[in-house]
């Protein structure tokens, strides 16, 4: 009985192998990713073009713009005049503009030593980006006044990512992707295409029984995965410098839990699907859009309607990537995410036993 | 001659209020070639079903290669070979991959596998196309290849279901004296088919009506029973009778 097991697995890596296309596509769409969402896309803010207006070009002006200059995420664009801030931001050739008050040395100089000012510098931006806007404010005003200003009221310290790499958020949002893309997606394509040309039948009235047909077509993809995720983490660590902080072991514990769940969700797709492109429908509308939009990959949970926000409890994704996040940026550990890895677990369970039933009922 | 490899008795299968099964008992004796005949949806491929073990009968009994179909659905599927319309092997596999694939689906031994598998190239002239992918081979070469796969465990009993459909009528001939060659060294065939001159081929044929056999004996006795000129008139004959259509 073993042997015709063996068998089984050979001919399924055999089916992988031969699909050179398949394959190819499912080691480099991580790598692409990766890359793409590491350092295409980003919501850092980078190369900020600032202009500024300065009625005298005193020794502080001259500060302030020097530390603007030094900065790499700042692109200075030279000093200009007030009545042309409005047309360079409509134009787009600069992102933001410093408006100087006059007799800026002599009142920075009073605010330090206490007394209450007016403002001593406006900042003009170009808010059609909302996000770069906001963050660039942010930066600005600190770059602005110097470390050492007087009217610091906030000490802002930003752990864990202090360098604010958007590419740390995306990875373990790629992860809870990329897994149900090979497993539950392949699997249940695969297991579709041979009830479509026939072969099932063959299989089942074979001696072999059907936990063992599904069992290895399992393994392989399993396989894949492995080698995916071992891709992936390797990436995340010395491509984008993700901090793995929590231990490699809790990241790989949680991500296989995800995997084994991910395979039972493909099979579920199988026995529901009649036909490649059903399955490939199914495994879209019903598991790629909620983890884009419900996982928190992209958008933050709590930023979701109350609705979504039960909505989004059912998604395996959101809690893996929850985990993944913690695991890998916070330096969570195992014990930390337990409530995520529960969830996990019961969710895994629960789908492995409903596919399994429902795949058994199929076949009468 | 007279041993009685598959024997059903009042064998019925319900679906809620639908018979599609209603009541068959016949006998199928070893090295028979045994046309199972039937318009779609005369319950031809349920009654196959339970005899390969897939499906449990609501009534009745039966035995197939000696074993119970209810009690041992799984024992039986070691001993039957099964080859369906539609083309069964993998495209994307090899001859040989095949080959090995069901070899060790049926538990044969590597040697078992090394020695039957050249045997099989050999018999078919398709020594040179060991390592070639299925896929590319001409329907006719695969659907050959398809038989001697389902009957390379040495099976006592083996369900043919619509096993030519589309392919050209000289590859039919070819395939039927493989099935000649089968059934004289012993083996049993079953055989389900659309083409009345094939069912003329078979030792005996069994006609089904709405889920009932209609008629069963050799296809001479029954073309003199009915005074029918060929089976296929026959066919037209009593199947006209059908309730049920598809």
């Amino acid at each position: 009985m073993k042997s015709n097991f063996t068998s089984f697995v050979r001919k399924e890596t055999l089916h992988i192998l031969r699909d050179r296309r398949t394959m190819l596509i499912v080691l480099l769409i991580p790598v692409v990713l990766m890359v793409l969402f590491g350092f295409a896309i980003s919501t850092e803010v980078n190369e900020v073009r600032i202009a500024v207006v300065a009625p005298e070009r005193t020794d502080g002006v001259r500060e302030a713009v020097e530390r603007i200059v030094r900065n790499d995420s700042f692109a200075f664009c030279g000093y200009i005049t007030e009545d042309r801030i409005d047309p360079m931001l409509r134009t787009g050739r600069v992102d933001a503009v410093a408006v100087f008050a006059p007799d800026y040395d002599r009142r920075r100089l009073q605010a330090a030593s206490g007394t209450p000012q007016p403002p001593l510098i406006q900042l003009i931006l170009d808010a059609s980006n909302v996000n770069t806007a906001g963050t660039a404010a942010a930066w600005l005003q600190g770059v602005l006044l110097g470390e050492a200003s007087p009217q610091t009221l906030f000490e802002t310290r930003m752990l864990f990512n202090p360098r604010m790499k958007s590419a740390f958020n995306f990875v373990p949002g790629i992860m809870g992707l990329i897994f149900i893309l090979v497993c539950a997606m392949m699997t249940s394509v695969s297991i579709v295409r041979e009830k479509e040309s026939g072969t099932m039948e063959v299989l089942l009235v074979s001696p072999v029984r059907p936990f063992r047909i599904i069992l290895a077509k399992m393994i392989p993809y399993f396989a894949i995965s492995c080698i995916v995720l071992i891709l992936i983490l390797l990436l995340a660590r010395y491509l984008l410098g993700v901090p793995m902080s929590g231990g490699v072991a809790g990241i790989f514990a949680m991500s296989l839990l995800y995997l084994v769940l991910s395979l039972a969700l493909g099979l579920l797709v199988s026995t529901i699907a009649r036909t490649q492109v059903a399955a490939l429908l199914i495994s879209a509308m019903v598991m790629l859009l909620p983890i884009l939009m419900l996982s928190g990959m992209i958008f933050p949970i709590e930023n979701l309607p109350r609705f979504f926000q039960w909505v989004s409890a059912v998604v395996p994704a959101r809690w893996y990537i929850d985990a993944m996040r913690r695991m890998m940026i916070q330096g969570a550990s195992m014990a930390d995410v337990w409530v995520d890895g529960a969830v996990l677990l019961a969710m895994a369970g629960l789908l492995l036993g409903v596919s399994f039933r429902k795949f058994n009922d199929k076949l009468e | 001659m007279n041993e009685a490899v598959i024997s059903v008795h009042e064998l019925t299968k319900r679906f809620g209020d639908f018979t599609a099964v209603d009541r068959i008992s016949f006998e199928v004796f070893r090295g028979e070639i045994f046309g199972f005949l039937g318009a779609n949806g005369a319950g031809k491929t349920t009654a196959m079903r339970m005899l390969c073990g897939l499906s449990r009968p609501t009534s009745g009994c039966g035995r197939v290669a000696g074993c119970d179909i209810v009690r041992q659905s799984e024992e039986i599927k070691r001993h039957i070979g099964y080859m369906s319309q539609r083309f069964s092997l993998y495209d994307d596999l090899t001859v040989r991959e095949n080959i090995r694939l069901f070899a060790g689906i049926y538990g044969l031994s590597r040697r078992e596998t090394g020695t039957r598998s050249d045997d099989l190239l050999r018999r078919l002239d398709f020594a040179s196309e060991g390592n070639t992918l299925v896929g590319a081979l001409p329907l006719g070469w695969k659907q050959k290849l398809a038989f001697s796969i389902a009957t390379l465990h040495r099976p006592e009993v083996v369900f043919l279901d619509e096993p030519t459909g589309g392919v050209d009528p000289l590859t039919r001939r070819q395939f039927w004296e493989m099935i000649y060659e089968a059934a004289a060294g012993g083996t049993t065939l079953f055989v389900t088919t659309h083409y009345m001159d094939e069912a003329e081929y078979c030792s005996r044929v069994s006609i089904m009506v709405d889920g009932r056999i209609r008629a069963l004996d050799t296809p001479a006795h029954l073309k003199q029973q009915y005074a029918t000129r060929s089976i296929d008139e026959l066919f037209r004959l009593l199947a006209r009778g059908a309730q049920r259509s598809e």
